[in-house]
């Protein structure tokens, strides 16, 4: 790991408190994130990955631990969030939305529309700047939530299973989109997804995490060069090697979980 | 197998097809009232129903004619008009405000709601009497009962609007530093608005029913006056053409209420 990460996470616990019984949707995680690093985030439904998102996001406090995202000394907002779904505002035109963030920080009107136009041209959405969500498809509500999250120039980017709702074609586009955008403007971002090709695809390393309490078990260096094809993950023997280890990863915690159900009952 | 070979052309002649029945629909939905008004002339007119308590929309347009020409009908009208507005605005605005107040606050709306569902049951009208007393016979005690009775739905689709808001929305104002202002105006404001204009399109219809009304009982003008002060003298033309000026704006209210809404809400 290296002397001076971006992101550093040391024993970050999350309890999440109900009548009688509490959750430990996180345990003690800890973790180094580089900058300009691409994370993927993998782990069986209910580990904790949205909760470790939110928390970084500032939607969420942990219960104990921490994390410091380091500044780079710009006036720039330490982390913008891209949703699953419904992240866009359907009252905003794509161009409103995509300036939103710019806006909440009351930036000069010429530099919102500049940044805005780049990012509407850069995802493809310039015919569709005066238009509202309503009139677009599921694939090109998340470019307008990317751009919008890129466009607002933070220091990492959160985004938490982005291209979930999405049918396999329109994934495999946003997919190239966002490494291309990413390759420019050399972001740090932490990604969550339950596809493990994706996460093969787009990141330097994937974080395996285990079912309830959510910790990290195991990492995997994913160290195909880019740019990359879709086909290389295929192809590639090591990434078949990868395949299998988070695969079986995935199995096992799914396993694990259910025996744990059937103890309980 | 189509005959004509161009897709464009095709596909023209399709919406011009459906142009037309879309057309049709409206010729229907103008057509319907004067239809109701045709059967109503002929019943009367054979005899079939009573003219004397029905008597047939030629007459009840040619009192109309009397009236207008006398300038008692523009007297009344106007009056009605004003209240009617006035009372609207007076409950509208406090409504809207105190909605996101309460929608927004968790605190405020604890306080609040149960004071507005003990309140919202009372009709405005039984309160007369006592908002007679307070406000006097003038002007402002009918402006007060009609606010009062615009005031309930607009408040509570107004807290309902802000609650129906997404939280993933909320999530995302959040997440990009949204100040309190930005919040209100930029994602709260506009989330409620659709749920809010129902509150306003029912307080529109609860404002008319409340002016007759209130007239009826407390007022010597006014469109409710005229349908009470006829119908006491057995005027029954006079009493209908008041009737009929209720029905008719009644329905321009509710038009140009679903035009603003048009207007407010493009991205529905
Ligand atoms: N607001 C909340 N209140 C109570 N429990 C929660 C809340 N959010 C998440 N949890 C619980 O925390 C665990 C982790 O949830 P989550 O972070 O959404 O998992 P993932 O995103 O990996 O599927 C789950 O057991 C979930 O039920
Ligand atoms: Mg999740």
């Amino acid at each position: 790991m290296s002397q001076n990460p971006k992101i550093s996470i040391r024993g970050l616990t999350k309890v999440f408190y109900k009548k009688q019984h509490s959750v430990m949707a996180l345990e003690n995680i800890s973790l180094d994130i580089n900058e300009g690093e691409f994370v993927c985030f993998v782990g069986p439904s209910g580990c904790g990955k949205t909760t470790l998102l939110r928390i970084l996001a500032g939607l969420e406090s942990q219960s104990s631990g921490g994390f410091t995202i380091k500044k780079s000394g710009q006036q720039r907002p330490s982390q913008s969030m891209v949703f699953q779904e419904k992240g866009v505002f359907p009252w905003m035109t794509v161009a409103e939305n995509i300036a939103f963030g710019l806006n909440m920080r009351q930036l000069p009107q010429s530099y919102v529309k500049e940044r805005t136009n780049y990012f509407l041209v850069k995802t493809g959405l310039s015919k569709f700047a005066d238009m509202y969500p309503k009139e677009l498809s599921g694939g090109m509500k998340q470019r307008v939530s990317i751009a919008r999250a890129f466009a607002n120039d933070p220091e990492i980017l959160l985004m938490d299973e982005p291209f979930g709702a999405l049918d396999e074609q329109n994934r495999f586009i946003l997919q190239e989109e966002l490494l291309s955008i990413w390759t420019e403007t050399k972001k740090t971002i932490l990604f969550i997804t339950h596809s493990i090709d994706e996460a093969l695809y787009l990141s330097d390393r994937v974080v395996l995490m285990s079912a309830q309490p959510g910790k990290i078990v195991d990492e995997v260096e994913i160290k195909l060069p880019r740019p990359r094809k879709l086909h290389d993950i295929r192809s590639h023997p090591e990434m078949t090697v990868a395949f299998l280890q988070i695969w079986r990863h995935l199995q096992g915690e799914v396993q694990n979980a259910r025996q744990e159900d059937e103890r309980r009952m | 197998m189509k005959k004509i070979q161009n897709p464009v052309e095709n596909e023209k002649k399709e919406w011009q097809k459906q142009k037309k029945q879309q057309t049709r629909k409206t010729w229907l939905t103008i057509f319907s009232p004067v239809f109701l008004l045709l059967i109503w002339q002929i019943l009367a007119q054979l005899n079939f129903i009573d003219a004397r308590f029905f008597p047939p929309p030629t007459a009840i347009i040619s009192t109309f004619q009397e009236l207008l020409i006398s300038g008692e009908l523009v007297h009344h009208v106007s009056i009605s008009l004003f209240r009617i507005f006035a009372g609207f605005f007076l409950g509208v605005l406090p409504g809207v405000f105190l909605g996101l107040c309460m929608g927004l606050y968790a605190p405020i709306r604890h306080f609040l709601s149960p004071i507005v569902m003990a309140l919202m049951p009372i009709p405005t009208l039984a309160l007369l009497p006592i908002i007679l007393i307070l406000f006097g016979i003038g002007e402002v005690s009918k402006i007060v009962t009609i606010a009062g009775s615009v005031f309930f739905p607009v408040v509570i689709n107004t807290v309902a609007g802000v609650m129906s808001i997404d939280s993933t929305y909320l999530d995302v104002a959040k997440n990009y530093g949204a100040s309190r202002k930005d919040f209100f105006f930029q994602v709260a404001f506009p989330g409620a608005l659709p749920v809010m204009l129902e509150g306003i399109q029912m307080g529109q219809a609860i404002a008319l029913l409340t002016i007759v009304a209130a007239e009826m009982m407390g007022a010597r003008s006014g469109i409710g006056y005229l349908i009470w002060s006829s119908y006491s003298a057995f005027l029954l033309k006079e009493m209908f053409v008041g009737l009929i000026l209720i029905s008719f704006f009644g329905y321009i209210f509710s038009l140009m209420l679903k035009m603003l809404e048009r207007k407010l809400l493009p991205w529905r």
